[in-house]
């Protein structure tokens, strides 16, 4: 393994594959938080290889060390400037190593948690139980105010009562043809004059506005003559 | 047959002698309350149940003992126990291997080191924010979280007052899948990392060491 090779240092991380060169790179430019790399990742990837030479060469260890001992730096300072106002170099050694082994035993803590899960789920396997699909829904309350039975029977009482008949005036309106007047008047011009005001009473409005068109129809035909004495006085029809 | 004090007495014939049974109202209860947690999907409180049966509270305390002695290991196939804050059905240990066949756990796969650790945080600290988590950790949790969430076993619980960061918590179905009654089941942690303190002081001398 010569000096290259440690840059050449092939990873296989969570965060991050290819040669340790790259890796440096890219930390470097801040393209790969620090934070996702494990560097117990990359010393045991330093080991394998290691491990895989007969012979021990301080050199290529030297400098392993001396690059993982800079991202170990790094990362530490990623982890305390998380805090946003502590820096690694405002603290003394002793005020780091303090802080350093709140971090570590805080970590230390959890991690003997997760080791307890673990023992625990490894007793727990023969543990067996139906899984249900979401929570019941709880039925919704109905808040109603306190009701009077008796105003409650006059509300459904009123309800049920029948409906008022509906108005049918509008179909009066419906106008009766002219020749049904205009055959009416040609009969009785037929045997003699007649009164028009006489032959329209008690007919609707709209019933006597017809027949006066019709009797204007007869007149422009030339069918009759129409007298009158002075307005609104009756007028006398008779065939001309 | 029923009499005025609520108790029904039924005949079983024993050869040429007949036994009767009194049915009191304890056992028409534990009836009831073992009714809705066959029907239930997850775990009941007795609240829930009082509420569901109509009884009130100690009565249902009395009937579920009652319950507890009829579903035991080894008696039943079915095992009533207390989890997750409330009570439920589980099968007996000793039909697992059987149960295997025919269903696959929650958990069945295991879980990573980072997914045990971002629980653990979650169940002793939580709820907590995934940057918290990768402060304690010191490394990224983003993926640990999504598969935690993804297999029932987190769940989001509101944000964070600052930043407006989510905020996760462990599921009831986390203490089922753990056989826990609830959280406050989990070991201290000052038990179980008992050695903290001696690795503080070992830091403290190395430090005290180099600055003098």
């Amino acid at each position: 393994m010569s000096t290259v090779a440690v840059r050449d240092l092939e990873l296989d991380l969570e965060a991050f594959e290819g040669p340790f060169d790259l890796l440096l790179t890219l930390v470097l430019k801040d393209e790969l938080p620090l934070a996702d790399v494990e560097i117990a990742g990359v010393v045991l990837a330093f080991v394998e290889r290691l491990a895989e030479r007969s012979e021990l060469e301080l050199e290529v260890c030297g400098e392993f060390l001396v690059l993982v001992a800079a991202l170990l730096e790094l990362k530490a300072r990623d982890v305390f400037a998380e805090d946003g106002e502590l820096e690694l170099d405002d603290l003394d050694a002793a005020d780091a190593a303090a802080e350093l082994a709140e971090r570590l035993a805080a970590y230390r803590r959890v991690r003997a948690g997760a080791e307890w899960l673990e023992r625990r789920l490894a007793a727990e396997t023969d543990r067996y139980f139906r899984l249900g699909p979401a929570p019941l829904a709880p039925p919704p309350a109905r808040a109603l105010d306190p009701q009077d039975p008796l105003g409650l029977a006059r509300a459904i009482r009123a309800l049920a009562a029948d409906p008022p008949a509906p108005s049918l005036s509008h179909l009066a309106l419906r106008l009766p043809p002219v020749e049904r007047f205009l055959e009416r008047f040609r009969a009785l011009l037929r045997r003699s004059g007649f009164v028009f005001d006489d032959e329209v009473d008690g007919l609707s409005r709209i019933e006597q506005a017809v027949a006066f068109l019709a009797l204007l129809e007869l007149r422009k035909a030339g069918e009759v003559r129409l007298s009158q004495q002075a307005p609104f006085e009756p007028i006398g029809v008779s065939a001309a | 047959m029923e009499n005025d004090a609520g108790f029904g007495r039924f005949a079983v014939s024993v050869g040429e002698r007949q036994l009767y049974l009194v049915d009191s109202p304890i056992d028409r209860l534990a009836r009831t309350l073992e009714a809705l947690l066959v029907i239930a999907p997850q775990p009941l409180s007795i609240a829930e149940l009082a509420s569901a049966s109509e009884a009130e509270v100690e009565r249902v305390e009395t009937a579920l003992a009652l319950l507890a002695g009829r579903f035991r290991e080894g008696r039943s196939g079915i095992v009533l126990e207390q989890v997750a804050g409330g009570y439920a059905f589980r099968a007996a240990r000793e039909a697992a291997t059987a149960c295997a066949r025919l269903v696959e756990r929650p958990v069945q796969r295991g879980l990573s080191q980072a997914a045990l650790e971002t629980l653990a945080i979650a169940a002793y600290l939580g709820p907590v924010s995934r940057p918290e988590i990768a402060r304690i950790r010191g490394v990224a949790s983003d993926s640990a979280v999504a598969g935690l969430v993804d297999r029932g076993l987190l769940t989001e619980a509101g944000r964070e007052a600052e930043g407006g960061a989510v905020r996760y918590r462990t599921t009831p179905l986390f203490e089922r899948v753990f056989g826990l009654s609830g959280l406050d089941e989990l070991p201290s942690l000052d038990d179980l990392a008992g050695d903290a303190p001696a690795l503080r002081e070992r830091l403290e001398a190395v430090a005290a060491g180099r600055s003098a």
